[in-house]
């Protein structure tokens, strides 16, 4: 069992009871790094970001100092925006950052500022995050206060305004053009890519990057010991460590920050100091590898490393860092239900295939959970997915079928549409037997 | 029914004033309408269409796409309970069940005094804390059914409101900046080399 013994990164100042304060993040090296990279020039700290091979963590996992290298050149003013949204079912490490490490967000951001000459920045907090909200203006007050943040930060010269900008209630805001078209006042609807890349038209149509509250969590750290460091553990295609949010069937929920890429699904899910293992003794059903619109993995997978480049082809994401444990007493089609019920609930209506087949999708799957489920019921559901996202949909390999790896496919303009597919080709593949009790039965295989 | 208060437009002011194009400051405007008065009325979006220089159409059509934003009144409480999968993996379900039968309202409505409004809403990003809810946006992690019932008690009795305050007050801390410590880099729009102050 692998289980990392090198120090944590980002969690840190998780447990200080005053890791949230401008005091207590200047005790522990707060700041240091900023200043450290006054002085490296903007074009050192984006080769050391891109050195310590820094994937982002807000899902779709592209390498933050790729994504940097992407700004046109000479084309300002630039925006950088955090995305702080987090709303992926089984996902809550975004939150816990914001919430007791405000300053080491700032502090990344800053720096990211600095590394991409960037004009402004905006913190997107999700509107439900009260408590997110208020350490987070309460931190941005205090530095610039203390001349972190603003005019002529720590006297470099160099200045950068920080704005905490708040949501109010819309999963798909979390998707990056739906973000920025939110934060000019829209309603948040995804922009279609292309044109509309953030880096080349994002904010008020000017290069803009967006990255994740995690990923911009590190940069302190990797200014601070280097991003050859950083690269140095987890393994080559899968570096440094990461939070993932662990919940359902296990004896230990919680956010654990763990080495990628050496660390498995068995190791979180059993080792005594993550999950502890599957809650009374009881056995595995699937589990959810990346967050609500990641396809299924089943106990087979368990010993697949949590790294992007091994789950993508086995046929899933890694996707928020959420891994969601099913163990035997759930029913595979009330648990897709609920999911399909988010994301026809979280559509954001722009196209036919998501907006109308999501809504037909939970429709069905609730008459089938209502007793009222007909013979052709699956294969409606499946051909009703294979609109929104044209198969062979992405699973693991099962029964001697070979597997598909990821991403799917869609007819959509974001890929909300298809993830609705995920828990119903992810739950038909594997358990079609509940399914067809509860439909000539009128129960559910547990009773 | 209110316009904006001449507090609430002198703070709707330097909120606008952070972002290079006003419009921006649409989403943030509407909360603290909210906060004023609990929802956001017609009044108040048309104070808000005027500050920002676009019609109370636009401000409705982004107002209305946002869960959070209320259209009509609400209860003093607005009590989020999750029964996304992890969850109703804990018993998400069952405790949204026994909110109902305590406040004897369905998910969706306001009881009969206005205390509070029951809501089944999706994941609140406390997925290793299940069973969990909000009230009015506060947490309450790994909730059972009695500590359930002593919150509801609690709130009704008026105790508690130092923990949770009440709906429409999102956050008691805002942003303040120092006008010296503005840089206003972003809204002059201009190109910034690195190194150099205006
Ligand atoms: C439907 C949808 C929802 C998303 N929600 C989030 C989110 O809540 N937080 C986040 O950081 N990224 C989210 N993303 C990913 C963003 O589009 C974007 O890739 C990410 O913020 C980039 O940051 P990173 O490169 O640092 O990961 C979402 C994507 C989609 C398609
Ligand atoms: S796939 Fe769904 S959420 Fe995404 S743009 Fe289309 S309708 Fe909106
Ligand atoms: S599923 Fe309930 S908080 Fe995430």
């Amino acid at each position: 069992m692998a289980v990392s013994d090198a120090a944590p990164i980002i969690s840190t100042r998780l447990a200080r009871p005053d890791g949230h304060t401008l005091a207590g993040y200047e005790a522990t090296r707060g700041y240091t790094a900023l200043r450290k990279a006054l002085g490296m020039g903007p074009d050192a700290v984006l080769e050391e970001v891109k050195a310590a091979n820094l994937q982002g963590r807000g899902g779709a996992g592209f390498p933050a100092g790729a994504k940097w290298s992407f700004l046109p050149k000479d084309v300002f003013p630039r925006y950088f925006v955090v995305n702080g949204d987090e709303s992926e079912p089984g996902t809550s490490k975004d939150r816990p950052l914001m919430e007791r490490d405000p300053h080491q967000l700032i502090e990344g951001l800053l720096i990211s500022c600095f590394a991409v000459r960037a004009a402004q920045a905006f913190i997107y907090v999700r509107g439900e995050m009260a408590l997110a909200q208020e350490r987070l203006a309460t931190a941005l007050n205090e530095a610039y206060a203390a001349g972190y943040v603003g005019r002529d930060i720590m006297g470099s010269g160099w200045s950068l305004d920080i704005v905490l900008h708040w949501g109010a209630g819309a999963y798909i805001v979390g998707e990056e053009t739906a973000l920025i078209e939110s934060l000019e006042g829209q309603r948040g609807m995804p922009r279609l890519k292309p044109p509309f890349f953030p880096a080349a038209k994002g904010l008020y149509l000017q290069p803009t990057v967006v990255n994740n509250v995690e990923t911009l969590s590190n940069i302190p750290w990797i200014v601070t010991h280097g991003g050859a460091a950083f690269a140095a553990l987890g393994t080559e295609k899968a570096a440094g460590t990461r939070l993932f949010a662990l919940s359902g069937h296990v004896r230990r929920p919680g956010v654990y920050e763990v080495e990628m890429g050496t660390t498995t699904f068995r190791d979180l899910v059993e080792a005594p100091v993550y999950g502890g293992g599957i809650r009374h003794g009881n056995k595995l059903k699937a589990f959810i590898p990346g967050g609500a619109s990641a396809p299924w993995f089943y106990p087979e997978q368990l010993d697949l490393a949590l790294d992007a480049s091994v789950v993508g082809p086995a046929g899933s994401m890694l996707g928020s860092g959420a891994v969601v444990i099913m163990d035997d007493t759930t029913c595979a089609v009330r648990a897709a239900w609920r999911l399909v019920r988010f994301f026809a609930h979280e559509s954001c209506g722009k196209c036919t295939p998501c907006r109308e087949g999501g809504a037909w999708l939970e429709k069905i799957l609730r008459r089938i959970l209502d007793g009222h489920g007909r013979e052709d019921d699956i294969e409606l559901l499946l051909d009703v997915g294979d609109n929104i996202s044209p198969g062979p949909f992405p699973h693991p390999p099962l029964d001697g079928v070979a597997a598909v790896p990821f991403p799917f496919k869609q007819t959509t303009i974001c890929p909300l549409g298809p993830s609705a597919v995920s828990p119903i080709h992810s739950s038909i593949l594997r358990f079609r037997d509940e399914y067809l009790i509860h439909i000539k039965d009128g129960r559910c295989h547990l009773g | 029914m209110s316009r904006l208060s001449p507090d609430n437009e002198e703070l709707a002011r330097t909120i606008i004033g952070r972002y290079p194009r006003s419009r921006s400051a649409l989403i943030p405007l509407l909360h603290v309408a909210q906060e004023q008065e609990g929802w956001v009325s017609r009044d108040a979006m048309a104070h808000i269409a005027e500050l920002l220089g676009i019609t109370p159409a636009e401000v409705l059509g982004t107002c209305s796409f946002y869960g959070m934003f209320k259209l009509e009144p609400v209860g003093r409480y607005v009590v989020g309970v999750c029964t996304n999968i992890s969850c109703l993996l804990l018993g998400g379900e069952e405790l949204l069940e026994h909110c109902e039968a305590r406040l004897g309202v369905k998910a969706g409505a306001t009881t009969d005094d206005g205390m509070f409004t029951l809501e089944d809403v999706e994941c609140i990003a406390a997925c290793t804390d299940a069973p969990c809810l909000q009230v009015n946006y506060r947490y309450f992690l790994n909730i059972t059914h009695d500590q359930v019932d002593a919150l509801f008690d609690d709130l009704r009795a008026g105790r508690r409101t130092d923990e949770v305050p009440v709906h429409g007050t999102l956050t008691r801390v805002r942003q303040h900046v120092a006008p010296e410590r503005w840089s206003g880099h972003g809204a002059e729009g201009l190109p910034l080399p690195p190194g150099q102050a205006r």
